[in-house]
């Protein structure tokens, strides 16, 4: 596919040989895909049947299947805050609310110039730091109001 | 439990452990070279079968019964599949091995491996684990350029290669059928079991699974021995376990202890108790997917069989602490909210079951409660109970049960008009 870079395509030739049977390269692929374009489009997906000699459709059940692939573009910074239990008790409610007040955007939806991308997610594996987010593949812990003016304000 | 005791953790405070290089000057690799040069695989598997090594990802199987399992005889290849999707919430002890210390991961991995027969291991890590990942992988590239991992390691003839492959955000990936098939590229859909995966597994090919703790536990076993081993945790019920404790403490965190200390003593001593001003409620203590106890229920020992007794399961050794202000059905609705989205959608029970409790709950989260409606969430969790292909039903439908049974009276005020 034109649109990927020569060095992921590199990656990809090289991840694709590491397993005994090339099919199970499929999540690997799509996240080198998903690392350079920023989401798994239809003709990514397309390019990826081919070459593991899968189905299509295989390919976009497994691109559907998995929270973290995304079809469409997002933000250029993906705000993911835990919305389970750990973090609950520790108030990511509030956290929530306070990221929907300030980016004006509700979780789902990305703010007008393209910056911010905000999503709900199930335990990040980073309780003892709760409340916590992910922005895009940083965790942050401990969150205030006040801390997250403070991450959001050091990004570019 | 002394810091001399401990033996996971122990060098965590070190800097740079995650290098080879310090990791050798602290007795790295020393388990690998006794297990490879000086010791039979019979001989291994013995030693860890008496060591009474039980699974440390939640099931609590022991590990040395399930290498047994693996046939020794075949003309497939076989594999090891390490389960680091440390996806059951509340839980983040793997993590902290994983980057601490990757190459005591690498190291478990070589003696099971050589203990089995193996010659590809796979570790299987969360998603989101991205910069973990990209750790092991140094500590992989590092381990192979100084000969213990490729081929001929350590001059022993014994050839493994270590992958280290990303899922992508599926909790149910963290069940080793599901984690079998995620591997091979697919949906993360649990298979039929039997077969188990040590027949049938990976490619179809004898497999064994193991959780990352689990792995970590093996060279301790091989250098310092079983006996010791049992000494350390119970005679049925081997070493340590890395607690994670979560909630309103004042000192939320891993704490590496014996199995067998006592609940509350894990909570009030080592997590330093309840944060000013906040009263204990009630106790999730092996993960999400373990039954609920309330603050009276708390006297009792960490292992598998005092949890299994009192109602409720070790899992993970993940400890949710839930302090007096909190609505359980706040923490209902949490629970019910994540089975629903996590259900893989493969068994009819879970994927409507889970989803009609949610709504249900978020109904009464939202003033709109019925009388029958905790009957109803009981019924539709009983129908769940059992009746799945793999154990997220029951994850869902156990804890789901517990606080409707346990918090009864609390839940009937919201289910009035």
């Amino acid at each position: 596919m034109s649109s990927l870079s020569p060095e992921t395509k590199n990656k990809i030739a090289a991840v694709v040989k590491r397993y005994p049977h090339k099919q199970a390269a499929l999540l690997p692929v799509l996240h080198l895909i998903q690392n350079e374009i920023g989401f798994i489009p239809e003709e990514s997906q397309a390019w990826v049947a081919e070459l593991l000699d899968l189905q299509p459709a295989r390919v976009k059940e497994v691109v559907t299947f998995y929270t973290m692939f995304l079809e469409k573009p997002i933000g250029r910074y993906h705000l993911q805050v835990c919305s389970n239990l750990s973090c609950t008790l520790a108030g990511a409610n509030d956290i929530l609310n306070y990221l929907i007040d300030k980016l004006k955007i509700k979780p789902g939806e990305t703010t007008a110039d393209g910056r911010f991308t905000l999503t709900t997610v199930e335990c990040l594996g980073a309780c003892e730091h709760a409340p916590c987010m992910m922005v895009n593949c940083d965790y942050y812990g401990q969150l205030t109001p006040a801390k997250i003016d403070e991450i959001l304000d050091g990004l570019e | 439990m002394t810091e001399k005791e401990k033996y996971l953790t122990s060098l965590f405070g070190l800097k740079n452990l995650h290098q080879l290089e310090i990791y050798l000057e602290n007795g790295g690799y020393e388990a690998a070279k006794k297990a490879l040069l000086e010791m039979k695989p019979t001989d291994i598997l013995a030693e860890v079968k008496a060591a009474n090594l039980r699974g440390r990802g939640g099931a609590g199987f022991p590990a040395g019964v399930k290498w047994g399992f693996v046939p020794k005889e075949t003309d497939k290849p076989k594999y090891l599949c390490v389960n680091a999707d440390e996806g059951e919430p509340g839980t983040f002890k793997d993590k902290y091995i994983m980057s601490h210390n990757p190459h005591l991961l690498l190291e478990g991995i070589i003696i099971t491996a050589y203990c089995v027969g193996i010659h590809h291991a796979f570790i299987y890590i969360r998603g989101e684990y991205e910069m973990i990942a990209q750790r092991l992988e140094k500590a992989i590239a590092e381990a192979k350029k100084k000969g213990f991992l490729g081929q001929n390691i350590l001059h022993s003839q014994f050839d493994l290669e270590v992958i280290v492959h990303r899922g992508a955000g599926a909790y149910i990936c963290g069940e080793e059928t599901a984690l079998l098939e995620s591997l091979e590229g697919k949906r993360g859909h649990p298979r039929l079991k039997p077969p188990f995966p040590a027949s049938v597994g990976l490619f179809n090919c004898p497999t064994v699974i193991n959780n990352v703790e689990t792995i970590a536990n093996v060279p301790f076993i091989i250098l310092k021995g079983a006996e010791w081993f049992t000494r350390v945790g119970l005679p049925k019920d081997g070493g340590t376990r890395i607690f994670g404790v979560s909630g309103p403490v004042k000192k939320p965190g891993i704490y590496e202890l014996p199995l067998g200390t006592s609940l509350k003593e894990l909570i009030f001593t080592y997590a330093g108790g309840m944060r000013e001003g906040k009263k204990l409620k009630a106790v999730i203590p092996g993960g999400l997917s373990a039954p609920i106890l309330t603050a009276e229920e708390i006297d009792i020992t960490l292992d598998f069989e005092s949890l299994v007794n009192a109602g409720s399961m070790l899992g993970s050794g993940a400890v949710i602490v839930i302090d007096q202000e909190t609505s359980m059905l706040d923490v209902l609705r949490v629970v019910s909210k994540f089975y629903a989205h996590e259900s893989c959608g493969q068994c009819t029970p879970c994927r409507i079951g889970v989803s009609w409790i949610n709504k249900i709950v978020n109904r009464l989260a939202q003033g709109g409660g019925q009388p029958d409606d905790l009957e109803t969430i009981a019924r539709l969790a009983a129908a769940i109970k059992g009746k799945t292909l793999c154990p997220l039903g029951d994850a869902a439908a156990m804890p789901i049960l517990a606080i409707v049974e346990k918090f009864k009276d609390e839940l009937l005020g919201s289910t009035k008009h």
